[in-house]
């Protein structure tokens, strides 16, 4: 164990998940959801991931996580791994997940205390019901819910209350790392800010590392320390979050970031957007070579022809471009 | 004389559990030309406000007082017949949800002609003519091909784009876009915006924005009014809102959203809940979740207030600190300001 330091907590090689869809009778075509998508996480970090919808974020979130079974790749672990139904079911016991509707993420028959023991139950990780309950009322104690509320159902609580309800159920079983899937899009301005303080002090308090889920841009770069960028089931840029917002290499990445609505007058006029032709390509028919290609102002031939390696351009910052040398001179 | 002045507008729904006072009070100007921004949570009623105007609101709700006046005609309780001509005809509205809002059955093209048909006296050709400019307008690409598609084969971006078609077909004065955005991703978002701001250079109407994005109203809006729980909390010209904010909401939602500012600090949130609007307090809405609430604050609402000529807002923290002055008279805001702005 003396060496955790320098073993990422969540090592993600190659990870490709494909979903095959029927186009003809006894014909099936895979819709590569995510393609060769490798990246690290360390303790106590949070790794921002970001892309338009049906760029395959969410797919990677529950990849990692095997909820769906990978079509290939390796998921490491804490240095080992994860592998087996042996291994599948430990690993689900440190990692766990916070989905992004919580309106439709809570069972609408059961109460609160029930929901979030529901982790308990499965794992038989409580001996007695008084451990059981006490093990509730501390989780509910840690996201802020009045312990009056226990016994309540799902439906008699706002969006914030629940989403701390279902943050509450993934810290049931202690996990050390989490997946939040768009965990604040369905909530109301004002209570964003608050579920975002609560993950920001979860971390400090419980030490979780987070694979931040969102396409606010804002909000991930207010809550993670890296973020990476997604296109089309194609990791196209990684880098320090400060770094990547203010200095995007990759074209999607900067149209992307110029495309956010800044709250401040001044800035939002002044901004100029990049704007993009087009809408999204079907991830059924991607173009070949670079994903982007079809909707990149300084596509070249060489961006039909191969896929850009996902390389390191400076410390810590990869991107996947045939010319970032070119574009950003 | 304002295009559309909407004075101490109260829009009430009638429910199993009692009268739910979504709008309570409204009053503003839209002058011709102008975007004017409604931000709120939800339930704060700027939809409400955008459905009173076109009285499209569902079967328990119930314009209970106010006025809504368009170049001078009165519109509350003017009839069906009126409104008639003013829907889709002057007045026209693209909803949030661009999947929801067009007939799944029908070709766009049978749409978009149905609005030309209906409002105007152009006959069938001539519509087809009318729909693919304004497809050419709005940017889809092969307006001929696309006319005779259904729904289902557009993508977000491009049914916003129909619905935007739509309602610009009639050349209305002022176009309502509730949350035209919310549900398309930011790069669309931008092209969408990008459109709307071209367009209405381009034909001058004016528009009312309503969203929850503070962004989207920074980079769109001349004038924005901040409500909460169905009144509003502040009004004035975006550069006062966003730099100089006269009341506890806006300020707390200000510091609650992630920006440049406060990048790796903290976020200020606004404690508690939104309010359950059938157990309105006597006193300000927001005084139960607001850090600076008096005992005043829950005793009494706070009048509106005039900041400066371009700047309105209700918060007694203004009368403490000796900011701002009453309005002049007391008819309930709107006419007289009307005066005095005159």
């Amino acid at each position: 164990m003396a060496d955790t330091k320098n073993i990422p907590l969540v090592d993600i090689r190659h990870l490709k998940e494909y979903f095959y869809i029927n186009v003809g009778p006894f014909q099936t075509k895979p819709l590569k959801a995510v393609d060769d998508v490798s990246f690290t996480i360390k303790r106590g970090e949070t790794l921002g991931l970001v892309g338009e919808s049906g760029c395959g974020k969410t797919t990677v979130g529950r990849t990692v996580l095997q909820l769906y079974k990978p079509t290939g790749g390796e998921i490491w672990y804490d240095g080992k791994q994860v592998k087996t139904a042996k291994d599948l079911k430990e690993f689900r016991t440190k990692a766990t997940m916070v989905f992004q509707d919580p309106y439709s993420s809570l069972n609408p028959r059961m109460t609160v205390s029930d929901i979030i023991a529901e982790p308990l139950d499965v794992h038989k990780l409580c001996k007695s019901k008084e451990e059981r309950r006490d093990r509730v009322l501390e989780l509910m104690n840690y996201v802020g819910l009045n312990s009056e509320h226990a016994s309540r159902y799902a439906h008699e609580f706002s969006g914030g209350q629940r989403q701390r309800i279902g943050i509450a159920r993934s810290l049931a079983v202690n996990p050390e790392f989490i997946v939040a899937d768009e965990p604040v899009s369905a909530l109301d301005v004002s209570i964003q800010a608050q579920v975002i303080n609560m993950f920001d002090e979860l971390q400090d308090k419980l030490g979780l590392t987070y694979l931040f889920i969102a396409h606010d841009l804002l909000v991930v770069r207010h809550i993670s320390d890296r973020i990476a960028v997604m296109y089309l089931g194609k990791m196209v840029e990684l880098a320090d979050a400060q770094e990547i917002y203010n200095h995007p290499l990759h074209p999607y990445s900067k149209s992307l970031i110029s495309a956010v609505p800044v709250p401040d007058p001044k800035i939002a006029r002044a901004n100029q957007r990049i704007a993009l032709k087009g809408d999204i390509p079907s991830p059924l028919n991607a173009p070949s070579g670079c994903p982007f290609r079809t909707r990149c102002q300084y596509a070249t031939e060489a961006c039909a022809e191969s896929m850009p390696e996902f390389k390191e351009v400076s410390t810590g910052h990869f991107v996947a471009c045939h010319r970032t040398a070119e574009i950003n001179d | 004389m304002s295009l559309l002045e909407v004075n101490n507008l109260q829009t009430s729904f009638f429910t199993d559990a009692g009268e739910v006072r979504a709008v309570n009070g409204v009053s503003f100007n839209l002058e011709r030309g102008k975007v004017l921004g409604i931000v709120g949570e939800s339930g704060s009623g700027k939809s409400v406000t955008a459905y009173s105007i076109m009285q499209i609101l569902a079967e328990t709700g119930k314009i209970v007082g106010g006025s809504v006046k368009l170049d001078g005609q009165e519109l509350v309780n003017a009839g069906e017949k009126v409104m008639r001509t003013v829907r889709g005809n002057k007045i026209s509205i693209i909803f949030q949800d661009p999947m929801t809002s067009l007939n799944p059955t029908y070709t766009i093209g049978h749409q978009l002609m149905e609005a030309i048909l209906l409002h105007t006296d152009r006959d069938k050709k001539q519509a087809y003519d009318r729909a693919i400019e304004m497809l050419k307008l709005v940017n889809v690409n092969s307006p001929e091909r696309r006319m005779k598609q259904y729904p289902h084969e557009f993508s977000g971006g491009m049914r916003q784009r129909v619905m935007i078609a739509m309602a610009l077909a009639c050349e209305p004065d002022i176009l309502i876009a509730d949350e035209p955005t919310t549900a398309l991703d930011v790069t669309i978002q931008a092209q969408i915006l990008e459109l709307m701001q071209s367009l209405q250079h381009e034909l001058g109407m004016a528009i009312i924005m309503i969203t929850h994005d503070l962004g989207v109203v920074a980079q769109l809006c001349d004038e924005i009014i901040v409500m909460y729980a169905g009144s509003i909390c502040e009004q004035g010209t975006a550069e006062e809102i966003f730099y100089n904010p006269c009341h506890e909401y806006t300020k707390g939602l200000l510091k609650s959203i992630p920006s440049n500012d406060n990048a790796g600090q903290k976020l200020q949130p606004i404690t508690g809940t939104p309010i359950d609007l059938l157990n309105m307090p006597k006193g300000c809405p927001f005084a139960p979740r607001c850090d600076e609430a008096m005992k005043i604050c829950i005793r009494e609402r706070c009048k509106r207030m005039e900041i400066n000529p371009d700047h309105k807002a209700s918060c007694w923290m203004n009368v403490k600190n000796g900011i701002g002055q009453q309005e002049p008279t007391e008819n309930s805001g709107g006419a007289a300001e009307d005066g005095e702005a005159k």
